[in-house]
């Protein structure tokens, strides 16, 4: 016996101090972050002050409770000859008065301590449209976002930026793996900015805990939120909704700046997006078609027919040797033959996770990763497509 | 002796089948009892080594040997099996084995029923694997991806195959647990001992009576929805399909009408068995008995009516999301009364600290954190931070490993004398408890803080800043899961003999016809 509890002590010990080198041991990150983000919008405000409001009194009925027990199982115990009473029930009215106050504490703290910020908060999140400033239009799709600023004239795609070796090959770690994006969305402080979320797929959430805005993108539906960013910096999150293989992989960045800067990356971006239109409309070589190309398929395709365009066989198929890739894309008389490869970067296909790509991609993104595709992973069609055949055909 | 032996029923008898045949054709209730509470525990096991896979690619940043879509499959697999293969038979298993026990019948009302219940099980189980495997071998695209919730199934979620056997699968554990359901009805109602009144049952039968109810509501809800779901996928229809002019959000109404209903009939039996053992170890009476029974049915009706908290981030309407809201609120009342009685029970009583006693009082810390942490979530001001993330894990753990899992290892060895007439090895028991409760709370507090901290769930990979916490968690979580290997090694022991014999009331405060017959009972 005095054997055994001592085993037992030894046991019990080194388990805690195994667990404790885990916590403590090797503290590589040294980044033990256990509350919200900082706050830096009106909603994430309403959030922290009622999360700590809730928590202090949380954890006040949590260690009044453990004592309560802690002082029956120290005291009332067989070994130190404790008779054991036999009430069942409040047995006085004092008692009953007693035993009903905790009840009443709780109502309290549920309806009013709490209740009643949370009515107000909840009733600020709903509020979209009051003196908006500014509209974003979302859309998600398997695995990015698009954003659009209709007034502005402005859309562009924004997904994952961390290079694959980092995440599958155990390369060095940048300090934002995994919240990083190749464009990230641009926004001006202290305006009202209503964001209207869509999808084009599946649900996805458009989460960002800075902010205190997490709302779902329905497929079918309109949802909308809304944030007022009280400071400049850069503010991340991700996807807050299980929508498929890479939903670890859908991050969300967003540079908050001054009205002057959004003005001037206004105008950088739509003359950005007007040389794009220009540059469609001239005649590319196959060189700078495939080069581009490559980025394009590198950003976007890879994640499903992976590198080499090999694909996963039942699952995303292989590009290198496709029926599809290696046949023609168009008919005699110049139409878009169904279901042929451009018909199917287009307008992908239905029910699967092929989607179209007709409006993430511009028409030179488009010619270009075709062209990629078609002269690539030991595909020999040799052929070049114009990016003003993509506009004619689309 | 070996196993058969000592489990096969003292005074068995002639006749009594025995070997193979007597778990196939048994309609007794105590074998059928074992035998749910066998094969629920063997999924135990399963679904905590998947847990433990995904756990340790989690371990650390980066994708090291499990790519997205396998890791969706584990995390689902694990959800379900754990929910529907694991702790509903388990319960059943426990009800069978011993409400005719505690209300003094030598039989259940509907034993067949029950065993057809059973029956299903197995067959439930390898619908759900199948895909999984399959997929290795070219088959299919493996198991479903889209969380136990099943969520965007509606639409495509890369997982055909898997999203329509998760389906069947779930119509099987359904159709199994309803025949659970009708057999403790009819079997609590009718078949007590004559001068036992209803409002003199023990509380583990009226616990179970309110589950079986519960069970009858929403069980079929499920069936509903999914059936819809699979007419979408196969027959044309656009019951969740926005582009046929139907509803994502209606499946995830139907679902968690379901789904939160589940939470009770998941913790409900263990809430119900932990007054009598906090009153064997007290040598106390029950407190508040009234109180209890008055909650459990004030908690499976507003348990019925809050399922919208779980949608909170879906755009809901403003008016929904409050009374969501204010209702869920609600329940914090008979949750916290239920505290209070078994507090009340242990109060002034004359404590002894045996393993199952330890277990519970463990149970009731578990759904202390678990209550306290999860009247956060409704909050409709604060969801944003709480929705989605590692927090909702590590909350919702604490009902169902904290509150539920160790309130039925405290039942299980509680009554593993009454079962096997044998004793079980009592520091052992004591060294798998410490073990338990001590890498337990290391592994879900850690993931609330990193939750709040943040981390999404349902990630395979995650952000430099939530690295310490995941190692933690992962260390954490492979001892826990190395300490449920001591349990299983002293439940084997025992039921293979080692170990003193046991009186037919092992226990010195034990209360209850149970302990009447001998140990293990006659059949
Ligand atoms: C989300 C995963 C995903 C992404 C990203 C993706 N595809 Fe696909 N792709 C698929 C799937 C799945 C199919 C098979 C569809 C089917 O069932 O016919 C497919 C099919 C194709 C095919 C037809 C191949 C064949 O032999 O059937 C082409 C060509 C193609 N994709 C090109 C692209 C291009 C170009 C991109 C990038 C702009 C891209 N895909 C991005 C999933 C994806
Ligand atoms: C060894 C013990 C366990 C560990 C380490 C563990 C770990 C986890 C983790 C890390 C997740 C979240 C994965 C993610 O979102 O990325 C999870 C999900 C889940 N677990 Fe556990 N778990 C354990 C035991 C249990 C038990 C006993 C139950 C229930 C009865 C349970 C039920 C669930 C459910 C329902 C989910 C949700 C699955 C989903 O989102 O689809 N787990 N578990
Ligand atoms: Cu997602
Ligand atoms: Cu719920």
């Amino acid at each position: 016996m005095l054997i055994e509890s001592e085993i037992l002590k030894m046991l019990r010990k080194s388990c805690l101090s195994f667990l404790l080198l885990a916590c403590l041991g090797g503290s590589a990150y040294a980044d033990w972050a256990f509350n919200f983000q900082p706050a830096v919008a009106p909603l994430a405000d309403d959030a922290l002050r009622i999360h700590n409001r809730f928590m202090v009194l949380v954890i006040a009925l949590f260690v009044s409770t453990m004592a309560v027990m802690a002082y029956s199982l120290f005291y009332h115990r067989k070994d130190k000859g404790f008779k054991p009473a036999i009430f069942t029930g409040p047995t006085t009215p004092t008692l009953w008065v007693l035993s009903a106050l905790p009840f009443i504490g709780l109502v309290f703290v549920d309806y009013v301590w709490v209740g009643v910020p949370a009515y107000y908060a909840a009733v600020t999140m709903e509020n979209t449209q009051e003196g908006a400033d500014l509209v974003l239009r979302v859309t998600a799709s398997q695995w990015k976002w698009q954003y659009e600023y209709p007034a502005q004239g402005i859309k562009f795609v924004s997904s994952l930026s961390t290079p694959l070796t980092q995440i599958y090959q155990g390369a060095a770690k940048g300090d934002n793996y995994l919240l990083e994006v190749d464009n990230p969305l641009v926004l001006p402080v202290n305006k009202k900015i209503r964001i209207l979320l869509l999808s084009s797929d599946v649900m996805h959430a458009w989460s960002v805990p800075a902010f205190g805005v997490k709302r779902a993108a329905v497929p079918g539906f309109l949802r909308e939120t809304w944030v007022k960013i009280e400071k400049e910096g850069t503010y991340r999150g991700q996807c807050a909704q299980i929508c498929g293989t890479n939903h670890a992989f859908m991050p969300i960045v967003v540079e908050a700046v001054s009205v002057e800067r959004f003005a001037a990356w206004v105008a950088k971006k739509k003359a950005e997006q007007e040389a794009l239109t220009t540059s469609a409309e001239k005649v590319w070589t196959k060189d700078e078609l495939l080069q581009h190309g490559q980025g394009i398929y590198e950003k976007i395709c890879i994640s499903c027919h992976l590198p080499g365009g090999v694909g996963i066989p039942g699952v995303f198929p292989a590009l290198a040797d496709s029926k599809i890739v290696n046949s023609p894309y168009q008919d005699a008389s110049g139409r878009l033959i169904k279901d042929g490869h451009l018909d199917r970067v287009l307008n992908g296909k239905q029910g699967t996770a092929m989607q179209a790509f007709k409006n993430t991609l511009s028409d030179v993104d488009i010619a270009a990763v075709v062209t990629y595709e078609r002269n690539s992973f030991g595909n020999k069609t040799g052929d070049v497509l114009q990016p003003v055949l993509v506009r004619k055909l689309r | 002796m070996t196993s058969a032996t000592i489990v096969e029923p003292k005074d068995a008898h002639p006749g009594y089948p025995t070997g193979l045949r007597r778990w196939l054709v048994t309609t007794d209730h105590k074998d059928i009892g074992l035998l749910y509470m066998g094969f629920s525990a063997a999924m135990f096991f399963v679904a905590g080594m998947l847990a433990l896979v995904f756990r340790a690619e989690l371990a650390a940043p980066g994708v090291q040997f499990l790519q997205g879509s396998l890791y969706n499959q584990l995390v689902t697999l694990h959800g379900l099996a754990m929910v529907f293969a694991f702790i509903m038979p388990f319960a059943t298993g426990l009800n069978n084995y011993l409400i005719p026990l505690m209300i003094g019948s030598p039989r259940t009302a509907l034993p067949r029923l029950s065993k057809w219940g059973f029956w299903l099980l197995p067959l439930a189980v390898m619908v759900l694997l199948i895909p999984f495997f399959l997929q290795f071998f070219g088959v299919g695209d493996g198991a479903s991806q889209a969380s136990w919730t099943m969520d965007n199934t509606g639409l495509d979620m890369q997982s055909r195959l898997g999203v329509d056997f998760t389906i069947v699968a779930v119509y099987l554990f359904g159709i199994s647990s309803i025949f659970g359901a009708f057999n403790v009805i009819v079997t609590v109602l009718t078949l007590r001992t004559p001068t036992m009144s209803l409002w003199s049952m023990p509380l583990f039968c009226w616990g179970w009576l309110v589950v079986a109810f519960l069970l009858l509501l929403v069980v079929p809800v499920l069936a509903t929805a999914v059936g819809l779901l699979f007419a979408d996928r196969h027959f044309g229809t656009h019951f969740f399909i926005a582009s046929g002019g139907g509803d994502p959000i209606l499946f995830q109404h139907l679902f968690w009408f379901f789904g939160h209903p589940e939470v009770y009939i998941v913790v409900l039996p263990a809430w119900a068995i932990l007054p009598t053992i906090l009153s064997a170890f007290s040598r106390k009476p029950i407190y508040g008995y009234k109180a209890q029974v008055y909650s459990y049915w004030a908690i499976a009706f507003l348990g019925s009516i809050v399922w919208g908290h779980h949608m909170l981030a879906q755009g809901l309407p403003l008016m929904e999301n409050l009374y969501f809201m204010y209702a869920t609120f609600s329940i914090s009342v008979p949750t916290s009364v239920l505290i209070f009685c078994w507090i009340g029970t242990i109060w002034r009583g004359a404590m002894t600290f045996e393993t199952p006693m330890l277990f519970a009082l463990g149970a009731i810390v578990g759904m202390l954190i678990g209550g306290l942490s999860g009247v956060l979530i409704p909050d409709a001001g604060a969801y944003s931070q709480y929705h989605n993330t590692m927090y909702i894990t590590g909350h919702f753990h604490y009902p169902f490993f904290g509150a539920a899992v160790l309130g039925m290892m405290a039942t299980v060895y509680y009554y593993l004398p009454k079962m096997t007439g044998r004793m079980y090895n009592e520091s052992l028991g004591r060294l798998h408890f410490w073990i338990t409760a001590v890498s337990f709370n290391v592994t879900f507090l850690s993931m609330m803080m990193v939750g709040l901290a943040g981390m999404p769930r349902h990630v395979v990979d995650y952000a430099i800043k939530y690295a310490d916490w995941n190692r933690v968690i992962s260390v954490a979580a492979f001892v826990l899961g190395a300490a449920q290997l001591i349990f299983l090694y002293n439940v084997i022991q025992t039921i293979r003999g080692h170990g003193e014999k046991a009186a037919d009331k092992p226990w010195e405060g034990a209360v209850g016809l149970e302990w009447t017959p001998s140990s293990p009972p006659p059949s």
